[in-house]
């Protein structure tokens, strides 16, 4: 039996409480994603193109708690108040498992235009509004974005309206709390209109202990003409954890987009990034970096459909690998027949700290337009020892060379995190990760690890 | 079938003309060669696969081996992962085996049948002794059976077996036992299955130890009799301390219906040995519309068995209407040197998905792969590759590049590669690249007095030269010249 029919049965078991918990906005997207889970008939496994090292068959097999009656949590909000990025001023609001609590500066700071909210709450006071986005990107494309629009009944709003330009960050921090294992069905929705701009900041910690917790989570992004945004997303959770993480977005001419990515601390991660440009003049930069140890595994996948001329993408991806940790990189860039003078690249960069670590990597391109600029890069290696022997015969210990190496080698990806301060941060939290000290966040409230 | 163009009055047509012109030329190997051919049923049962042995006078191991090969292809399904589009293929529609009719086995040339000698002199192979300085010694393998092989006295003194491997099951059978399905086994895939099956013939290449070899091995394939699929096998075995440079060149006549191709190679090399495979292939591509043409399964893998061996795999694919194909390197020795050069040309309806597989078990081993490919008319070309480092290989380095050129704003080039490190002292690098011909440079060479047509030549030549200079020089000149057929008169 796949796992996949554990939660066909589930849903169909609770018809009647997952709905009644849910407004109809969200329940009228359930039946097509029921049909398609069916007709999936199982989640992709290490044999299928595109996981080979992870199955989320097996993510997803494990017989986790769903809240299905919406129980709440009982986790102090005023506590993980802290939990944010020192010298940046942000509008911050805390997601316990799914549910969004925002938090008093979120309520009193929110500018006229723009929209943090819980997705339940706007699917019922703005009905529409969640109709004409809702599931528009994900469209049960696959198993797992299906399973979470099946079982969604929580989640983020974030809409910007036409011109406003929002100064302030948004910071959502995340929060896993279970005490039992659990999965957590998290949906995301970020509407920014035309012309308008926003950052937002999404932090995963784990409260969970040594339970095990998934989270699936989907989050949909539409970018309409010259819209403008900065997303950084950033998981520091338990190696009992395991992530889903499907991000789609979709630009309109003449948007700009920047993702950031950054895997500190997982247990087993796969983060998708689908991005359709379907304007011309757009821009589009994505860089992540990752770093694990142990039995860590992180997979990012990620597609950039070209579908129209004259725009720019460029992804960098690189990964830190130590022990006894996996990553895994497919990446591909497509460019449609229209798309003229698309210019589209893509690194990945990756280092092996020891023996037992292990990297596979794809990155393709499919071009279907010969007026197009495309070229993708891959390498994987160790520390540079010339520099390494540089650096001690000028008095540096070998250790602290290594450390400086391996900072410098995360750096260019720190650098094109558009929120400020929060780069400062990151090399911080990457310089503790990398010297071996677990990446808690220093002085966050939440005390996550402890 | 060969035309030639009168290229001076095309000095004032732009560069969408010239470039059209260049790739629209026609396949000048399409002719059908009469000769009486024996066919067998179309159709693939276990009772065709004892035929095609017993017509062959097989022992019992061997057809065990097709037996066991065909019940496990029967358990099979055709993969789909491919970025190809390939329609449904009828196995039962395909004759298994044919062989150009023999009244007797042929003691001399004479008793050759003059047309299937008209063939090869058109082929331009130097079959005939008379050629024999031209310095190949050559297997010619037409439809299914190995017709003549060239110069076998003169290797036999070196102790060098090449022989058709039919002979070589007759004659050598405990070398053919201890090396059949040793690098690709008959579990190997789809094709591979069907190929151990039913395989009819091919080329069998013995190099003992310390020899090198004088002279350029060649076998020119060819698929002549019509409804008919060709799966040949080539096994090469280089021991200690020697060389051998092996050349394929393949075509076909012009048929509108597909043609199968899904031959074997199998290459083992041993301590310090080097194996050189270059395969220039021109299957017959299809028409303008996409009809017609040889569908090339093909499975080709060498071991790098003992330390410090090489293989190097050159190849320049211009021909079949679908190339799936993907010749491999498994380094297994320590020290061992794999290199892969392609240049893969695509055009009208073609179709190709080919590329290559280093798998590095072996310590510091070595891998270079370049890959060139131009896709033009509506045509679809993907490279596809796979890197692998095993967790003990330390110290392997590996180089891929994989550049595409477009000629056409209808047609696609891909990249597939895969890159699996287990290991922390490889280095490991791919770089990619895909554009169209560049206007400056186009512009440049105009601005010298160069007219556009022999610019993108110049252009397109120079592309691919990092591959043709591998080549060895009997073969350069023909692959030049294929390259000039498959893109105009011009290149080259």
């Amino acid at each position: 039996m796949s796992a996949i029919d554990q939660y066909i049965s589930l849903y169909e078991h609770n018809r009647e409480a997952i709905d009644s918990n849910a407004p109809h906005a969200l329940n009228r997207l359930r039946p097509d994603a029921l049909s398609a889970l069916k007709r999936f008939g199982r989640f992709p496994g290490k044999r299928d193109e595109g996981y080979t090292k992870v199955s989320v068959e097996d993510m997803f097999a494990p017989d986790f708690g769903v809240n299905i009656t919406r129980v709440p949590f009982a986790v102090d909000v005023a506590r993980s108040f802290r939990c944010d990025v020192p010298n940046v001023s942000t509008l911050l609001g805390v997601v316990v498992n799914d549910s969004f609590r925002p938090t008093a500066t979120l309520l009193k700071n929110c500018p006229e235009g723009v929209t943090v909210d819980s997705l339940a709450s706007v699917a019922a006071s703005d009905p529409d509004f969640i109709k004409e986005y809702l599931g528009r990107l994900s469209d049960n494309r696959d198993a797992a974005a299906a399973l979470n629009t099946l079982l969604m009944k929580e989640g983020v709003v974030v809409r910007v309206r036409a011109g406003v330009k929002l100064d302030k960050a948004i910071q959502i921090v995340n929060i896993f709390n279970a005490s039992a294992d659990f999965m957590a069905v998290r949906r995301v929705l970020v509407v920014i209109e035309d012309d308008a701009s926003a950052r937002i900041l999404f932090c995963d910690h784990s409260q969970s202990g040594d339970f095990k917790y998934l989270s699936s989570l989907v989050t949909e992004v539409f970018l309409h003409r010259g819209a403008s945004l900065d997303y950084c997303d950033i998981e520091e959770s338990t190696e009992q954890t395991s992530r889903m993480s499907q991000l789609f977005i979709s630009q309109d001419e003449g948007s700009r987009l920047t993702v950031n990515g950054t895997s500190l601390t997982v247990g087993t991660t796969r983060n998708e990034y689908k991005v359709d440009i379907n304007g011309s003049h757009c821009d589009t930069e994505i860089a992540v970096m990752a770093i694990a140890d142990r039995k860590q595994t992180i997979d990012n996948s990620a597609r950039i459909n070209h579908f129209a001329p004259r725009s720019r993408s460029n992804q960098l991806f690189k990964y830190l690998l130590d022990e006894q940790s996996q990553g895994a990189f497919e990446g591909l860039i497509y460019v449609a027949p229209d798309a003229v003078h698309t210019e589209a690249y893509q690194t990945d960069r990756n280092l092996l700290a020891s023996a037992d670590a292990r990297m596979h990597t794809a990155p393709q391109l499919e071009i279907y337009c010969d007026d197009v600029k495309c070229s993708h890069g891959a390498a994987t290696g160790q520390l540079d020892q010339n520099a390494l022997f540089y650096m001690q015969t000028r008095g540096v210990p070998k250790s602290e060379a290594r450390m400086m190496l391996m900072q410098a080698f995360m750096s260019d990806v720190i650098d094109r995190v558009a929120i400020e301060g929060l780069r400062d941060r990151l090399r911080h939290l990457v310089e503790r990760r990398l010297s071996g000290e677990h990446a808690a966040c220093g002085d966050c409230a939440a005390s996550c690890h402890n | 079938m060969s035309q030639d163009k009168d290229t001076s009055n095309k000095r004032e047509t732009g560069s969408d003309d010239v470039i059209r012109d260049v790739t629209g030329s026609e396949y000048k190997y399409g002719f059908v060669s009469d000769i009486d051919s024996d066919i067998i049923e179309r159709g693939l049962n276990e009772d065709v696969v004892r035929l095609i042995s017993k017509k062959k006078g097989e022992p019992d191991w061997l057809l065990d081996f097709r037996l066991k090969a065909f019940r496990y292809w029967e358990t099979l399904k055709m993969p789909t992962w491919a970025h190809l589009d390939i329609p449904p293929i009828d196995y039962q529609a395909i004759s298994y085996y044919a062989a150009p009719k023999k009244k007797e086995s042929p003691k001399s040339l004479d008793e050759v049948d003059p047309q299937l000698l008209d063939t090869f002199n058109r082929l331009g192979i130097p079959l005939e002794e008379q050629k024999a300085l031209s310095g190949m010694a050559v297997d010619a393998v037409m439809d299914s059976v190995s017709v003549k092989t060239t110069h076998r006295e003169k290797l036999a003194e070196l102790g060098i077996i090449f022989c058709s491997f039919s002979e070589a099951v007759k004659d050598y059978p405990d070398l053919v036992r201890k090396y059949l399905g040793k690098v690709v086994s008959y579990r190997d895939n789809f094709f591979a299955a069907l190929n151990s099956a039913v395989f009819s013939d091919g080329s069998f290449v013995y190099i003992p130890k310390g020899v090198r070899c004088p002279m350029e091995l060649s076998t020119y394939f060819r698929i002549n009799a019509s409804g008919t699929g060709q799966f040949e096998r080539t096994l090469i075995v280089a021991d200690d301390d020697s060389y051998v440079s092996y050349l394929e060149g393949c075509t076909a006549p012009m048929r509108d219906e597909n043609q199968l191709h899904a031959a074997i190679v199998e290459i083992i090399v041993e301590e310090r040995a080097e194996v050189k495979y270059s395969t220039v292939q021109n299957w017959y591509a299809g028409d303008k519309d996409g009809k017609g043409g040889v569908y090339n399964f093909v499975t080709k893998r060498g071991l790098c068995r003992g330390d410090f061996s090489k293989i190097s795999w050159t190849q320049v694919e211009t021909g079949s209407a679908i190339t799936w194909k993907y010749p491999g390197c498994i380094l297994a020795g320590e020290g061992s040197v794999g290199e892969f050069y392609s240049v893969a040309v695509t055009n009208n309806y073609q179709q190709a998905d080919t590329g290559t597989k280093m798998i590095h078990i072996g310590k510091n081993s070595r891998s270079t792969i370049v890959s060139k490919g131009i896709s033009a008319g509506h045509s679809q070309n993907s490279y596809r590759g796979l890197v692998s480092v095993a967790p003990d290989a330390s110290g392997v380095r590996n180089y891929t590049q994989c550049d595409s050129l477009l000629l056409s704003s209808t047609c696609g080039a891909h990249t597939f590669p895969y890159i699996d490190v287990k290991n922390d002292t490889a280095i490991v690098e791919h770089e990619a690249t895909t554009s169209k011909i560049s206007e400056d440079q186009l512009f440049y060479c105009n601005q010298r007095g160069i007219p556009t047509e022999e610019a993108v030549a110049l252009i397109v030549n120079g592309y691919a030269k990092e591959v043709m200079n591998k080549l060895p020089m009997e073969f350069a000149v023909e692959a030049q010249k294929l390259l000039s057929i498959t893109l105009e008169g011009s290149v080259g």
